[in-house]
């Protein structure tokens, strides 16, 4: 059914279709108008059975979600930015433990100084605890990946994460095909835990693993990862013959086919840049676009693939590790490891990536003018200021 | 692709204005995008929304740098914030007050200007029609005459959609009335 | 279980041997269909009362559910050594995430039983880190939401599992790895201290009792009791612990008698925020009595005493007496005159 609607309600919608079972949250800004609406949904028993869990803290939100996963319910919570760094203890347990909990990230920076804007910073500090990481191009993306995301974790046994960019779209109103509950219920099967806390058939969830076995532990979780990478673009075929349209998958190439230029980017900054694209393109450019979709499991052998006849690459991305370049330009540069690279930090705080700003950007990158690590729309006036100031207390 | 920056301040509903009128857009089969300049803004602060409309996918999501139109729900803001900002010289201006526009002080503005700019008295007409100030409906009615963007009778359901029963009746009474003072005043209108 | 008030005097305690009593009296461990829910083999320390009080405890809790019973565990202790990886001491549904998280945890757990329509009930349980300091956020949130769920704190009064350092329930003077003997204030500071059995009532949950491993048919009924209820339940239990205490092995359950007798840890039961009853002091002693045993104290007992910081003890003991009503017969407190 095709509406305009907010993007965090559009989320609320499609998880709703999913028909979680235990349902927990702690409010964080961008977050809060999906657990909102979740939260109508269950109050009015819409869902039943379904419960929705008001707590305490972030870090209770995952805590009850992984007790009513490892109970063989299907568990759903969202959360933002600090929420996500305060409940990070636990997403690493959810993971550790190998339990198919599905998270709304609504990516927004992280503090000090407080910001309560989009950026990536949030989801990097996620990017090693062995959750599956999925990012959405848009509203339409964030709900088809969200109705993806339940079978790919309890496929695998695995929690998946789905970032979509706090503000620009879980406040953006858009036109959404939202799927339908029979086509979700084809879709996506009751789901079946592979081990569930049962007084019948009791076990020992959570023991204590010693140097003896802890790295063959943690050697088959990698595997499980390799298994993602097999999954995850055969589940997006199935969910496109299922729901007549495309999302998920790995990487997803925008004007490809003869670009000598590639910039490579994650989530909504895609649609930007895509009209950037076509702009440059009528200048005769030969210039396209990579999105990441799947960022976790790093799909270093499609990006690689995707990458082969390029010639000049940028990773345009909204999270930085200091005194480095980017996180996604690293792991870029890993999969492709002959091909010249720049780093574009941009959107920081929510710092507006504009049109303008982007084909500027690709000028400089076609004609090999782009440096190493550039921030862009830097207010090179202020940073001047500022280390002179410093500069004279020292 | 027609482009919208609704001013306005923090309580009256300056993004749901914008909400509203991607709802009306898109019951008429256009693309439309709404989203607001997120902001921890409390009541009274200047705050912004903003809105596209196209006939094909709209993927662009940079603020509304330069707007065809501009709502102002607030008249006190147009000294106070650039609202004019990257306006085209064709574009269009509605303005929420009871005096006439000649009276508001835009005279620098006005010499550089060519398109059509409106005044439309909305909070009196939704104190009249709904017994609160909360002028956003109304001036969608405006926008709808000032515009011809999207028509009074989508914008009247997609109020209606947003405000159930009596709120909603009242609202579209008052972008009704909003849309008739409009047509009938349309000022500097470019020749 | 009935409760019956028995007077025997037996080695020196006022402890019951379940040969005593009639059958239906005994306790669970009494009985050989027991769950064993904490079976041999685990890697607790000798004399080890956390690992006596959570085997009494979920027995009960075990018998008092028909067995429908799922325990969610912090780190800590009982974590480490009831699951070297291959091996489990636990025989029953049991899960463990983290030191912190506990009580959040185990309300998943019962939301999801609902959910599935399954009549298991849950426990969450955790030392007194897990509980009193780093689990006390999750804890309240879960009180204060009267989830279902009934939280066991085995209370050894310090983070033994990382080597004894001090918790929020290390009472004033006890030395630990990060309260030395060294400097003008020995051992542990003097604070109000974190009193969770009150904090819990203040809750206005619908349980909240103590007990110690001295007394175990007590801290069976006192389990039973709170399974007959629903709603957030909390039990606190005195578990003394011979590494982190500096006493005998064969000391425990003789430490957690006297904790209860000085006044140092008063036993009650209260409901919905009141106190309901309290287990009187036959015998009061001196805190002396109960610290002497102990090397966390024994700075209070070199060549010159510290009586100034043995009086300061004995007026919390004095205070708990007063408070809970510990001693209402003339003879309790004879022997303390004496």
């Amino acid at each position: 059914m095709l509406a305009q609607i907010e993007g965090s309600k559009a989320i609320a919608e499609a998880v709703a279709r999913c028909r979680p079972e235990v349902v927990c949250a702690y409010p964080i800004s961008p977050q809060t108008h999906i657990i909102e609406a979740i939260g109508v949904k269950v109050k009015s028993g819409e869902l039943a059975p379904c419960e929705f869990i008001n707590v305490e803290s972030e870090f209770a939100a995952m805590s009850v979600s992984i007790g009513a996963s490892a109970a063989g319910a299907r568990a759903y919570t969202a959360t933002a930015s600090q929420g996500l760094l305060f409940m990070l203890e636990a997403v690493y347990s959810a993971a550790g433990l190998g339990l198919p909990i599905v998270m709304t990230l609504a990516n927004r920076a992280i503090g000090a100084p407080i910001n309560i804007w989009n950026d990536h910073s949030d989801a990097m500090a996620a990017r090693d605890t062995g959750w599956i990481l999925l990012f959405a191009e848009s509203n339409q993306d964030a709900v088809d990946l969200h109705v993806q995301a339940f079978k790919l974790a309890e496929t695998l046994s695995v929690p998946v994460m789905v970032c979509m960019d706090g503000f620009i779209l879980t406040h953006a109103v858009e036109g959404v095909d939202l799927p339908d509950q029979e086509n979700v219920d084809a879709f996506l099967p009751p789901y079946v835990p592979r081990q569930v806390l049962d007084p019948d058939q009791p076990v020992s969830i959570g023991a204590m693993v010693g140097p003896e076995a802890f790295e063959e532990v943690k050697y088959l979780a990698h595997l499980r990862q390799l298994d993602a990478l097999a999954l995850i673009p055969r589940i997006a075929t199935e969910f496109s013959e299922s729901f007549n349209r495309d999302a998920g998958g790995l990487v997803r190439g925008y004007r490809m086919e003869d670009a000598e230029t590639v910039v490579i980017a994650m989530g909504s900054v895609l649609g930007t840049l895509k009209d950037a694209i076509d702009l440059r393109r009528e200048a005769r450019e030969k210039i396209g676009a990579l999105g990441i979709t799947t960022f976790r499991p790093f799909p270093e052998a499609a990006v690689a693939d995707a990458l082969r006849s390029a010639t000049r690459l940028v990773v345009l991305e909204k999270a930085v590790n200091p005194g480095g370049r980017g996180v996604l330009a690293s792991d870029v540069a890993l999969s492709v490891p002959r091909s010249p690279l720049s780093s574009v930090i941009a959107g920081l705080g929510g710092r507006p990536i504009t049109r303008a700003s982007l084909e500027a950007m690709l000028a400089r990158a076609a004609s090999g003018d782009l440096p190493a690590v550039t921030f862009l729309d830097l207010d090179e006036a202020a940073v001047a200021a500022e280390r002179a100031r410093l500069a004279d207390v020292t | 692709m027609f482009q919208i920056r609704i001013h306005g301040r923090g309580g009256q509903g300056v993004v749901t204005a914008a909400e509203i009128l991607s709802v009306a857009a898109f019951a008429e089969g256009r693309h439309a995008q709404a989203f607001p300049s997120f902001g921890s803004e409390r009541t009274g602060a200047p705050v912004v929304s903003y809105c596209r409309l196209d006939d094909r996918e709209i993927r662009t999501r940079e603020p509304v740098m330069v707007p065809d139109a501009i709502l102002i729900q607030d008249v006190t803001l147009i000294h106070q914030v650039d609202v004019f900002s990257g306006l085209s010289a064709t574009g269009f201006v509605l303005i929420n007050t009871s005096r006439p526009a000649a009276d508001l002080g835009l005279e620098d503005f006005l010499a550089h200007f060519a398109g059509a700019l409106a005044t439309c008295p909305a909070t009196e007409l939704a104190l009249e029609h709904l017994g609160r100030p909360l002028p956003n409906a109304a001036l969608l009615g405006g926008f709808a005459a000032l515009t011809g963007e999207v028509s009074l009778s989508a914008i009247d359901a997609a109020i209606r959609e947003r405000f159930s029963g009596a709120v909603g009746e009242k609202n579209s009474a008052a972008a009704h009335a909003a849309f008739d003072v409009v047509r009938g005043g349309v000022s500097a209108r470019p020749d | 279980m009935t409760r019956r008030p028995i007077r025997f005097y037996q080695v020196g305690s006022f402890a019951v041997g379940n040969r005593l009593l009639e059958d239906e009296e005994r306790t669970v461990q009494s009985d050989a269909k027991r769950t064993n829910s904490i079976d041999s083999g685990h890697r607790a320390c000798q004399g080890c009362g956390e690992a006596l009080g959570a085997r009494y405890a979920l027995d009960a809790a075990m018998r008092a559910t028909n067995g429908q019973l799922a325990v969610v565990n912090a780190t800590g202790c009982l974590e480490v050594f009831s699951t070297p990886y291959p091996e489990t001491s636990w025989r029953i549904a049991w899960l463990h995430s983290l030191f912190g998280n506990a009580p959040a945890v185990a309300t998943g757990v019962a939301a999801a039983m609902r959910v599935k329509g399954r009549d298991v009930r849950v426990i969450g349980q955790a030392g007194d880190g897990g509980t009193v300091d780093i689990g006390f956020g999750a804890l309240s949130g879960m009180f204060e939401r009267n989830d279902d769920v009934l939280f066991i704190c085995y209370d050894n009064e310090g983070y033994m599992n990382t080597g004894v350092q001090r918790s929020a329930a290390t009472p004033p003077a006890a030395r630990t790895a990060t309260t030395e003997v060294v400097g003008p204030h020995p051992g542990n500071v003097f604070g109000q201290g974190k009193d969770l059995p009150r904090i819990a009532m203040a809750h206005d949950v619908s349980y909240v009792a103590t007990a110690t491993v001295a007394d175990l048919h007590d801290l069976e009924a006192k389990v039973d009791k709170a399974m007959s209820l629903h709603g957030a339940r909390y039990l606190h239990i005195l578990v003394p612990c011979p590494l982190g205490w500096g006493s005998a092995s064969s000391d425990t359950i003789h430490l957690a008698r006297l904790a209860a007798e000085s006044g140092l840890f008063p036993v009650f039961e209260a409901e919905h925020g009141v106190v309901t009853s309290v287990t009187p002091i036959r015998r009061r002693v001196r805190v002396e009595e109960y610290l002497r045993r102990q090397k966390r104290y024994a700075h209070l007992f070199a060549t010159e005493p510290a009586t100034d910081v043995i009086a300061r003890l004995q007026a919390m003991a004095d205070a708990n007496v007063a408070r809970y009503h510990l001693v209402n017969d003339e003879t309790a407190n004879s022997d303390l005159e004496a």
